[in-house]
């Protein structure tokens, strides 16, 4: 797409250029948001203003990506909070990229959430898809914020704007990972990640995403292993551990929520900020030299193994998924920790495959749950006759998070894994195999087993599909072939990716 | 025609202009026993608001011939200080006079509607009186020059808040209005010693002149005795931990338009009193040095964040839970003033302005749904997310201030006081702080979690939203606590610039 | 030394008065007698403003050609103003207390306390 006549395509879609876009993709989704409160009313409409809405965000992103592709780095300044330290907006390849997954993923979960919400019956419409937009909004901000504040008030958006959705069931059960999860979220960013920011602006004076870092030449060794842990544990939503529990608690939520954001928006904007931090508060250079960058390298393998081998033990598949999720975020905490090019840009891709990857996953979980009313992996054996399309998606994507050709995932942890080579560091290599064979052991036996006969059932007997609602069931079919599609687009996404950490011919 | 009484109302306003400052005090002054003649409690009312605008409008051209002519000195009846008695308006004493007026006229038009709510009707007039008093002594103390007259305003509006107070309904309080007399005479009668001890060293009482005296004797006893008692003195009448008993069942219990005049503007009157004593009265001297003044109110305030923050996650009744944030917000001021740099007073300038808007716009809040549906615990707060939505709004705005998330004028002291901790070189100051907004979070969430995550007690009747004269103050302040976060720098110019001019004047009053 | 004391022995009684009303608000439960006690704090102030103010050999100060050295008077008229302050702070005081009887019936703190402990 980025090859071939940019300026054709900004003719044929009349598309904006890219610094009007810019604040425009946050206020879009909020007007969204309140288009979907005024309408509550009339349920077909509203969720025709949630497609409408994520449809014109697509179409706001896209001058963004193509300006950026071509070199660009717009920006775009709203208001100036205090001298020197705006609320602004500036597209980099990073959060181009992050802003695009997020929004071409939202386009899917609103029919898959609208399929699922209307299957399962659910109240409070209004306030979930609501509160969905304001998210987006929240995301949006994030990946294309132009400094560290502006990333943190969205950042907090995000946390607080999700919080009605996650207790969306309005249980106590429900309340309490509500308070687990708001709790844990707001915690570790106001208690760690705010001290680390106001930290940088008093010793850099800025708080600007530049390349290269704005913190070197003004801080101590010691300063910057403070500081860096003050960020890697004050980013709570990346779930490194012992920050995770979160995210095992916010899966009370409905699945499409799960889905797009405890899979996508959410845990990215978490790892996503991490990578920002390293790449344009620290440079590569400072966090490669630190004694605490390895450290929490080694934490976030430690994190990777122990979330994979919770993830085994767990029979509720949404549980396993969340857990699948800790693990698979630790890799993108650990890529950036180790502070290399190939690390970078690994975690960065990464950000993209297992987003595909893992929302098919939530999305089939999300389907068996509104055609079988199955929640347990045991239960679910032999019902992949019965929902074929649903199962064979599932067996796809867990391929991709696995890491084996020909799907996306492939590419995302070959670069990882290169990156730990490189530092040489073998454990850290062995970890990411060790990982790899785990996914293996607890994702692929539920597809398989979904096609074994259940237990006292004949191999004739019950033969027929019954598939959860189209709305549903096309949207994850189209996101399962889509980690197809990446395994072969891996390299242009690679080269769109590269600026932000241009391999170094001539490092030591 | 109408040309014609416009100028000579110009002309009138010209010739008044030099007399502001005392106009400032003697206007609600003498309103005051103008409104215990009306008796008529509509007319109270009215005449009230008239007053209290015009009070504020006042402040506002102070403040902006501050900002163009410099600090204003006024020489009372003609008494040339140091003799007579001086009233002095330079640029945080002017700050805090349009804030005190400000909210005094913002309350206002929300007071009718509340005031013949919760207080008998036959008092109403007696209310206003008192509010006009109690807003003369506040002012008097912001605006005067003369340590001993400052004792004189802080009685005013000590003994007129004492009877604010005391016509709640509750039978609490009662005794709340007579726990906060006792101590609050103690604080002043303590401020009067210390000041006692000063006039027996100089032979003066103008703070100015006192500055000058003091860093020739700062190394006697006496006179370090006289700041250690003006230090408790101030500290029990801003409710510094812990010296805080009085206050939460104080705001509690009193009628809410006493409970936000008060909290918004009593308690940061005496911060600001605290400022002048250690930054002009005491600045020429090294007291910060040599007598570890600093590091003990940095400890209390510290102290008083987190503990009245904690205590404040128990409470059931909505007014108590904010008292008790009021209280530890009251250590992010004096931990501010107590750092002793820039960044750090600039803070507690900051949050002396931002703290009486948020916390008078959570009153107000609070005041709407006890008119409506006569809130008083937290439970009673269920459901009222959707039956009124607009107060919960501005409730919800207001305790995201209190925690200081960004975009919310709390972020802006907050972020202050964090880059003077750092300043300071401690940064376990800074987890400190941030630790307090946290459990800030906590006890603002169960407010929230009430409001919109509870469903309405069955059998409830239908709880309609509050009325337009409540609702236009409310979202007035809380509209400032947005706007004045997204540009910050407007109150922040005015902070720092004031924050250095004290500094500067501290400096240079040091005998070498 | 016995002679520095006797020479502040104002000072030694504005001490002793002040302690003694502090004593009082302090211990007492009722709330009648906090009141005086606040009252006998406060005027162990008068006195000390009051008694700082002659100066040897001073005369009152009346202007007049054949006195040159005056005591100072301000003080007296400070007290003056705090006297009017502190009568109005006892009197709303004691107004409080007749209120506090009819509500509660007592006028003792702790049953007070305990009263209160019973509402909501």
């Amino acid at each position: 797409m980025i090859g071939f006549g940019a300026s054709e395509l900004t003719e044929a879609l009349a598309l904006l250029s890219a610094w009007q876009a810019l604040p425009l993709t946050v206020l879009v989704p909020a007007l969204g948001a309140l288009l979907i409160l005024l309408t509550g009313r009339w349920p077909n409409l509203r969720d025709s203003i949630t497609i409408a809405t994520s449809l014109t965000l697509l179409w706001l992103v896209l001058p963004i990506l193509i300006d950026v592709a071509q070199g660009g780095r717009p920006g775009n300044r709203l208001v100036e909070i205090f001298p020197g330290l705006p609320l602004a907006f500036k597209a980099e390849p990073l959060g181009a990229t992050f802003a695009a997954v997020a929004s071409i993923l939202w386009l899917a979960t609103s029919f898959y959430g609208i399929g699922y919400m209307r299957g399962h019956h659910e109240e409070n419409q209004t306030r979930f898809f609501a509160c969905f937009a304001v998210a987006i909004a929240a995301t949006m901000g994030i990946a294309l914020s132009a400094n560290m504040m502006t990333l943190f008030i969205f950042y907090e958006v995000l946390s607080v704007s999700t919080y009605p959705l996650v207790t969306h069931s309005g249980t106590d059960e429900a309340k309490r990972a509500g308070r687990v999860y708001l709790g844990i979220l707001l915690g570790t960013s106001i208690g760690l990640q705010l001290v680390a920011i106001a930290w940088t602006w008093t010793v850099a004076g800025t708080l600007d995403f530049e390349a290269g870092g704005i913190l070197a030449g003004h801080v101590s060794e010691v300063t910057v292993a403070v500081l860096l842990a003050l960020y890697i544990f004050g980013i709570g939503k990346a779930a490194i551990m012992p920050f995770h529990r979160w995210l095992p608690s916010a899966m009370v939520a409905p699945t499409p929520v799960s889905a797009l954001l405890h899979a996508v928006a959410v845990v990215k904007a978490g790892v996503f900020t991490v990578v920002k931090v390293v790449v344009y508060i620290f440079g590569l250079d400072l966090v490669a030299s630190s004694t605490m960058g390895l450290a929490l390298a080694y934490l976030a393998a430690a994190s990777i193994l122990i979330a994979s081998l919770v993830a085994m033990t767990k029979d509720n598949l949404k549980a396993r998924l969340a857990y699948s999720t800790v693990s698979q975020l630790s890799y993108i905490t650990l890529g950036a920790m180790l502070a290399t090019s190939a690390g970078v840009l690994g975690g960065g891709l990464h950000i993209v495959m297992h987003a595909f990857g893992k929302i098919t996953l939530f999305f089939c979980a999300g389907a068996i749950m509104v055609a079988a009313h199955k929640t347990e992996i045991s239960d679910m054996r032999g019902l992949g006759r019965r929902m074929p399309f649903t199962f064979v998606a599932f067996f796809v994507a867990a391929i991709s998070i696995i890491g084996l050709p020909p799907m996306g995932g492939a590419w995302s942890k070959w670069l990882l894994a290169l990156a730990a080579a490189e530092r040489e560091h073998v454990l850290l290599l062995a970890t990411y195999m060790i990982s790899s064979l785990l996914n293996i052991a607890y994702l692929v036996p539920i597809a398989v087993r979904g096609f074994m006969p259940a237990a006292g059932e004949g191999m004739g007997e019950g033969w027929r599909i019954r598939e959860a609602p189209m709305f549903c069931v096309v949207p994850l079919c189209l996101t399962a072939l889509a980690t197809l599609v990446l395994f072969f687009a891996a390299d242009p996404l690679l080269a769109f990716l590269e600026p932000i950490a241009p391999p170094t011919p001539e490092a030591p | 025609m109408i040309a014609v009484y416009w100028q000579t109302a110009m002309a009138w306003l010209t010739q008044l202009e030099p007399h502001f400052a005392p106009l400032q005090v003697a206007i609600p002054l003498i309103a005051a026993p103008i409104c215990v003649l009306i008796r008529q409690r509509r007319i109270a009312w009215f005449f009230t608001l008239v007053v209290t605008w015009v009070t504020f409008a006042i402040a506002v051209a102070l403040l902006v011939q501050v900002r163009s002519s410099g600090d204003i000195s006024y020489a009372i009846g003609g008494w040339e200080p140091p003799w007579g008695i001086e009233y002095k308006v330079d640029l945080l004493s002017a700050l805090v006079l349009v804030i005190v007026a400000g909210i005094a006229a913002a309350v206002m038009p929300f007071a009718r509607v509340s005031v013949e709510r919760e207080v008998p009707n036959p008092r109403i007039y007696l209310f206003y009186t008192m509010y006009l008093l109690s807003l003369a002594g506040l002012l008097g103390i912001t605006i005067t020059g003369d340590a001993f007259n400052l004792f004189v305003f802080l009685e005013i509006s000590s003994l007129s808040s004492y009877v604010l107070i005391s016509l709640g309904r509750d039978t609490r309080a009662l005794t709340a209005a007579f726990r906060y007399l006792i101590l609050g005479t103690l604080g002043a009668t303590f401020y009067v010693i210390g000041v006692g001890m000063l006039y027996m060293m100089t032979g003066t009482l103008n703070i100015a002149d006192l500055a000058t005296r003091l860093p020739a004797l700062q190394n006697l006893r006496v006179v370090e005795a006289a700041l250690a008692f003006l230090l408790v003195g101030v500290g029990l009448k801003l409710a510094l931990f812990p010296l805080h008993t009085w206050l939460p069942n104080a705001y509690a219990f009193a009628p809410t338009v006493a409970t936000i005049f008060i909290a918004a503007t009593a308690t940061k009157v005496s911060v600001y009193v605290m400022i002048r004593l250690l930054y002009t009265l005491f600045g020429g001297t090294d007291f910060f040095a040599t007598t570890g003044v600093d590091e003990a109110l940095v400890g209390l305030g510290m102290v008083g964040m987190i503990a009245a923050a904690l205590i404040a996650i128990f409470q059931r009744n909505v007014k108590r839970l904010l008292a008790y944030s009021s209280v530890s917000q009251i250590g992010y001021m004096v931990l501010g003033l107590a750092l002793g740099n820039v960044a750090g007073l600039t803070a507690a300038i900051l949050h002396i302005v931002y703290h009486a808007l948020m916390k008078a716009a959570l009153f107000m809040a609070v005041g709407c749904a006890t008119t409506q549906a006569r809130v008083v615990q937290i439970e009673d707060l269920a459901g009222l997310g959707r039956q009124m939505p607009v107060t919960m709004a501005s409730m919800v705005v207001g305790i995201l201030s209190l925690i200081g998330v960004p975009l919310t004028v709390g972020f802006v002291s907050k972020w202050y006081l964090l880059q003077a901790a750092f300043v300071a070189g401690d940064w376990a100051i800074a987890l400190v702080i941030v630790a307090s907004g946290l459990i800030a979070a906590v006890y603002g969430w169960r407010v929230i979690e009430a409001a919109y995550f509870t469903d309405a007690p069955e059998g409830r009747a239908e709880v309609a939203e509050a009325p337009l004269s409540m609702l236009v103050p409310l979202w007035l302040l809380t509209g400032l606590c947005v706007l004045l976060a997204l540009n910050a720098e407007w109150t922040m110019t005015l902070a720092e610039e004031a924050a250095r001019a004290l500094m500067n004047g501290a400096a240079a009053g040091v005998v070498p | 030394m016995s002679y520095a004391v006797f020479s502040s022995f104002n000072y030694w009684m504005v001490i002793v008065l002040m302690m003694t009303g502090f004593f009082i608000v302090i211990a007492q439960g009722n709330m009648v007698k906090k009141v005086f006690g606040l009252n006998i704090f406060q005027v162990s102030v008068f006195l000390f403003y009051i008694s700082m103010s002659p100066i040897e050999g001073g005369t009152p100060p009346i202007l007049d050609e054949r006195f040159e050295l005056y005591s100072n008077p301000l003080p007296h008229v400070l007290i003056l103003t705090a006297i009017v302050v502190g009568v109005a702070g006892m009197a709303l005081g004691l107004a409080l207390v007749v209120r506090i009887k009819a509500a509660y019936g007592t006028i003792e703190e702790d049953e007070i306390e305990r009263l209160e402990e019973e509402m909501p």
